[in-house]
C-alpha cells in the first residue's frame, strides 16, 4: 500500500466510514495517519471534556460533522446536580474561529444556550443538520435563529429536550426561500405553533421525509399537512383527539390512505383511543412504532392496533399493553428487533408486565437484539428461557420497578438469570441489571461478557469482589456506572490503569472514600476524578475518610476543566 | 420547647426524603441481610403496597408501626429509580395532571411535582405534594431536605422567630406564605415553593 500515491489511498479511505475503522487506519503508520486526518469529515466525541476543541480542529481540518456528548448518563435520572457542565458554546466558538466548514452538529446531554444557537446559525454558511437529544437551556428564540439564518438547513431534530417557549413564532422565521428541509422534529416543544405557517413550510419542502409534530397540532391541521406531504416516511402525530366534526376525521382517514410511504410512526402525545383507527391504513407497512408517550390507551386498543403491524422491527410501548398484549406482539411481529416497554403510572394494576410477557416475546421474536424492559418482577427461569431463545442480544436492559426484588417464585437473587443472558449472548455490548443480585452475577459477567462495553448497576452486589470481577474480566468495557452498591476503595484502586482504557466511571452512594479518590487522581494524571460535594460549603475540605456521595471520573487529554461549578471538586 | 401546632407524633424518619433506600442512614450502610429483604419502593400511588408487602422495616421503625398505620403511609421515593429519563417522567406527570384537572380530580393517585428552591442552594429540588396530607408533613419534609428550620406558624405573625420560612407561588403568580389557606386549596394552587430567609418572610406576613 505504501507504494500507492496519496490520492489513491485517499480514495480508498473514502469507502471507510465507521469511526472505529477510521481510528484503526490512523494507527497503521505515519503517512496513513496524515492522510486519514486530512480526509476525515465525521468525528464522534463521547465525552466533550476528553479533548479540547482546538486540538480537534488542529487534527481534522476537513471536519464537517461533529457529534458531542456531555453529561454522564445518570444525569438522565436526576442524579447529576444542575450546572455540572457540558456547555457547547466553547465548541461552537472554537469551530467558528477555526473556520471549520461545519455542516452537521449532533449533541446529547449538553447545555445549549440561545447564544450558541445564534452563533451556530451565523458562523457556518453550509450548515445543514442540527440534532439535539436531551439538551437544555435553549429557548424557541435560539430555534428562530437557526430557522432564519441556516439557508441550506436539511435537518432540525429535537428529541426530548427541555425547551422554554418564548412565544416568538420561531416557525415563521423559516424564510420563503427555505425549501431544503428533509427532517423536522419539534415534538418536545410545549408551546403553540402557528399551523398555517407549518402547512406552508411543509408545502414548500418537497424533500421532507420526516415530520414530528408537537402536542399543539390538532387533528384537522394534521390532515391538511399530510395532504401536502404524501411522500413522508416518518410521521410524529401531535394530538389525535376526537373531533366532534366527524367529517374531519373521515378526511384524515382518506388522507392516511394516500400516505403510501410512511414506515415510522410516533407521537400521540394526546390521544383519544377511538381516533387510532385513522392510523389503520398505514399500520401494515410500519417498521417502527412509538406509542410510549400515548398515555391512557387501554391495553385492548393497543392489542387491536398491533395485530395490523406485521412488519414491525422497532416497537416502543407502555406496559399498559400487559403480558397478554406482549403475547400478541410475539405472534404478530416476527421481524421485531428492538423492543422498549415503559412504565405507565398504573402501578398495581393487572395490566402491568411481568416475566411472562418477556418470555412470550423471546419465543415469538427470534430476531430481537435490543431490549429495554420495565417490569414488576422477573424470574431466573424466565431469563434462562429468554437467553436460550434470543442469543443475539446486543443491548439488554432490565429495570424491575422494585430495584432489589428477588425471583418471586424461588426467592433467590437473579444471578443465574443474568448469568444465562451473558453466557448465551456472546455479542452483548450493553447491559443494565436490576433485582436482587449478589457478587455472583458479576463473576458471570466478568467471565462471559467479552464484548460488553457499557454496564449499569444499581442496588446490587455484596463486596468489592463484585466490581473487581467486572473490571478484570470485561476487556472491552468503556462505560461503567454504579449506584448504591457496596463497592469501596479496594475495588476502585486495584487496577487504576484500567480507567484509561475506558471512557468513564460513575459511582454514587457506594463505599468509596475521598482519600481513595485522591490516591487515584495522583496515580493517574490523565484522568479527571470529580467528586460532587453537594451538602457542605465549598471551602470546607472533607476528611479523607469521608465517603464520597458521587464520583465521576473520565480519561482526558484536556486536563482539569475550567468550567466546573462550585460543588465539583476535580482532585 | 413548646410543640408547634403542626407537630405530630409522626415518625419523622419515615417521611424523610433521602437519596437511598429505606432503612439506610447516612452513617451506616445496611448489611447484605437487610438488602436481601425485598424493599418496597412505590412510585406514585399513595395507598397501594406492592406484592412484597411493607417489608421495609428497620429496627427503629418497628415500634412506630402502630402510629404509621393510623396515619396515611408516607411514600419513600428513591431518586432516579425506576430509571426513566426526566423528560419522559415530567411529560407523563403533566399529562396526568391535565387529565386529572379535566376530570375534576384532585390528583389522587397521581403525582404533583413542584420545584423547591432555597436562596444559597446550588440547585433546586423537586417534591411530590401528593405524598403529604398536611402542612406538618410538608414542612417536616422541607426542613429535612434543606436542613433548615421554620419556626412556629401563626396566622398573625407567620413563621415567627425562625431562620427560614416557606413560601409558594400560586396560580396567579403571587408569592404567598405557606400555611394560610386550607391544605387542599394549597395543593391545587401551588406552582412552586421557595424557602426564604426569615427576615424576607417577615415582610410577607406583616402585611
Amino acid at each position: 500500500m505504501n507504494y500507492f500515491p496519496d490520492e489513491v489511498i485517499e480514495h480508498i479511505f473514502e469507502y471507510v466510514g465507521s469511526h472505529r475503522d477510521r481510528n484503526a487506519l490512523s494507527l497503521v503508520c505515519r503517512s496513513w495517519y496524515r492522510i486519514e486526518r486530512c480526509t476525515r469529515e465525521k468525528v464522534f466525541i463521547g465525552n466533550c471534556y476528553s479533548i479540547t476543541p482546538e486540538r480537534l480542529i488542529q487534527r481534522f481540518p476537513s471536519l464537517k460533522s461533529l457529534t458531542l456528548k456531555g453529561k454522564p448518563h445518570f444525569a438522565d435520572f436526576s442524579l447529576v446536580p444542575h450546572g455540572w457542565g457540558g456547555f457547547v458554546y466553547p465548541w461552537i466558538e472554537a469551530l467558528a474561529k477555526g473556520k471549520v466548514g461545519l455542516e452537521e452538529l449532533r449533541l446529547k446531554r449538553m447545555v445549549v444556550s440561545d447564544e450558541s444557537l445564534e452563533l451556530l446559525s451565523r458562523a457556518f454558511p453550509n450548515f445543514k443538520s442540527l440534532v439535539l437529544v436531551s439538551c437544555e437551556e435553549f429557548t424557541t428564540d435560539g430555534l428562530a435563529a437557526i430557522a432564519a439564518n441556516c439557508k441550506w438547513l436539511r435537518e432540525l431534530d429535537l428529541q426530548e429536550n427541555e425547551v422554554d417557549d418564548h412565544k416568538g413564532q420561531w416557525l415563521s422565521c423559516f424564510p420563503d426561500s427555505c425549501t431544503s428541509l428533509v427532517s423536522l422534529n419539534f415534538a418536545c416543544l410545549k408551546g403553540e405553533i402557528n399551523t398555517g405557517v407549518l402547512e406552508r413550510l411543509v408545502a414548500r419542502s418537497p424533500n421532507l421525509k420526516s415530520l414530528r409534530l408537537n402536542r399543539s397540532v390538532p387533528l384537522d391541521a394534521l390532515q391538511r399537512i399530510l395532504a401536502r406531504a404524501p411522500q413522508l416516511v416518518d410521521l410524529g402525530v401531535g394530538s389525535l383527539v376526537h373531533d366532534p366534526a366527524m367529517e374531519t376525521f373521515a378526511k384524515l382517514m382518506t388522507t392516511m390512505n394516500k400516505c403510501k410511504s410512511i414506515t415510522s410512526l410516533s407521537g400521540f402525545l394526546e390521544v383519544t383511543p377511538r381516533c387510532l383507527t385513522a392510523m389503520y391504513p398505514i399500520l401494515p407497512k410500519l417498521t417502527s412504532l412509538n406509542l410510549s408517550y400515548a398515555a391512557g390507551i387501554p391495553g385492548s386498543d393497543l392489542i387491536k392496533l398491533i395485530r395490523h403491524c406485521k412488519k414491525l422491527q422497532r416497537l416502543w410501548i407502555m406496559d399498559s399493553i400487559g403480558d397478554k398484549g406482549l403475547g400478541v406482539v410475539a405472534n404478530t411481529c416476527k421481524e421485531l428487533q428492538e423492543l422498549r416497554v415503559f412504565p405507565s403510572d398504573n402501578i398495581g394494576q393487572h395490566a402491568a408486565v411481568t416475566e411472562k410477557g418477556l418470555v412470550a416475546i423471546s419465543m415469538g421474536c427470534p430476531k430481537l437484539h435490543s431490549l429495554l424492559y420495565f417490569c414488576h418482577q422477573m424470574t431466573n427461569a424466565a431469563l434462562i428461557t429468554v437467553a436460550k431463545n434470543c442469543p443475539n442480544f446486543i443491548r439488554f436492559r432490565l429495570a424491575i420497578l422494585d430495584a432489589t426484588k428477588p425471583d418471586p417464585d424461588t426467592n433467590q437473587p437473579l444471578d443465574e438469570g443474568f448469568g444465562a443472558i451473558v453466557q448465551s449472548c456472546r455479542r452483548l455490548r450493553r447491559l443494565s441489571l436490576s433485582g436482587q443480585l449478589t457478587d455472583k452475577v458479576f463473576l458471570y459477567i466478568g467471565m462471559y461478557a467479552e464484548q460488553l462495553e457499557m454496564l449499569s448497576i444499581a442496588f446490587a452486589g455484596e463486596s468489592d469482589k463484585g466490581m473487581l470481577y467486572v473490571l478484570n474480566g470485561c476487556k472491552k468495557l468503556r462505560k461503567l456506572e454504579i449506584r448504591d452498591c457496596p463497592f469501596g476503595n479496594t475495588a476502585l484502586l486495584t487496577d487504576v490503569g484500567k480507567y484509561e482504557t475506558m471512557r468513564s466511571l460513575w459511582m454514587s452512594s457506594c463505599e468509596v472514600t475521598v482519600g481513595a479518590c485522591k490516591v487515584l487522581a495522583m496515580k493517574m494524571p490523565r484522568l479527571n476524578v470529580e467528586i460532587f460535594n453537594e451538602n457542605e460549603p465549598a471551602d470546607c475540605e472533607p476528611d479523607d475518610v469521608q465517603k464520597v456521595e458521587k464520583m465521576y471520573l473520565y480519561r482526558t487529554l484536556a486536563g482539569k476543566r475550567k468550567d466546573a461549578p462550585e460543588y465539583v471538586w476535580t482532585l | 420547647m413548646e410543640p408547634s401546632i403542626y407537630q405530630s407524633e409522626l415518625n419523622l424518619e419515615a417521611t424523610e426524603l433521602r437519596l437511598g433506600l429505606p432503612g439506610r442512614t447516612n452513617n451506616k450502610r445496611s448489611s447484605p441481610e437487610d438488602r436481601s429483604r425485598s424493599i418496597s419502593i412505590s412510585i406514585s400511588k399513595s395507598s397501594s403496597v406492592d406484592s412484597s408487602g411493607p417489608s421495609n422495616a428497620t429496627d427503629h421503625d418497628d415500634d412506630d408501626d402502630d402510629h404509621q398505620n393510623s396515619v396515611q403511609p408516607a411514600k419513600v421515593q428513591v431518586v432516579g429509580w425506576p430509571p426513566v429519563r426526566s423528560f419522559r417522567r415530567n411529560s407523563m406527570q403533566q399529562q396526568k395532571q391535565k387529565k386529572d384537572e379535566h376530570n375534576n380530580n384532585n390528583g389522587d393517585g397521581s403525582a404533583m411535582y413542584v420545584k423547591v428552591s432555597m436562596a444559597g442552594a446550588p440547585y433546586l429540588r423537586k417534591i411530590d405534594l401528593n405524598v403529604y396530607n398536611s402542612y406538618s408533613q410538608l414542612l417536616n419534609a422541607l426542613q429535612n431536605l434543606f436542613k433548615c428550620t421554620f419556626g412556629e406558624y401563626s396566622e398573625r405573625e407567620g413563621y415567627n422567630g425562625s431562620e427560614y420560612a416557606p413560601t409558594y407561588e400560586d396560580k396567579d403568580g403571587d408569592w404567598m406564605l405557606v400555611g394560610d389557606v386550607p391544605w387542599d386549596m394549597f395543593t391545587c394552587s401551588c406552582k412552586r415553593l421557595r424557602i426564604v430567609k426569615g427576615s424576607e418572610a417577615k415582610g410577607l406576613a406583616s402585611l
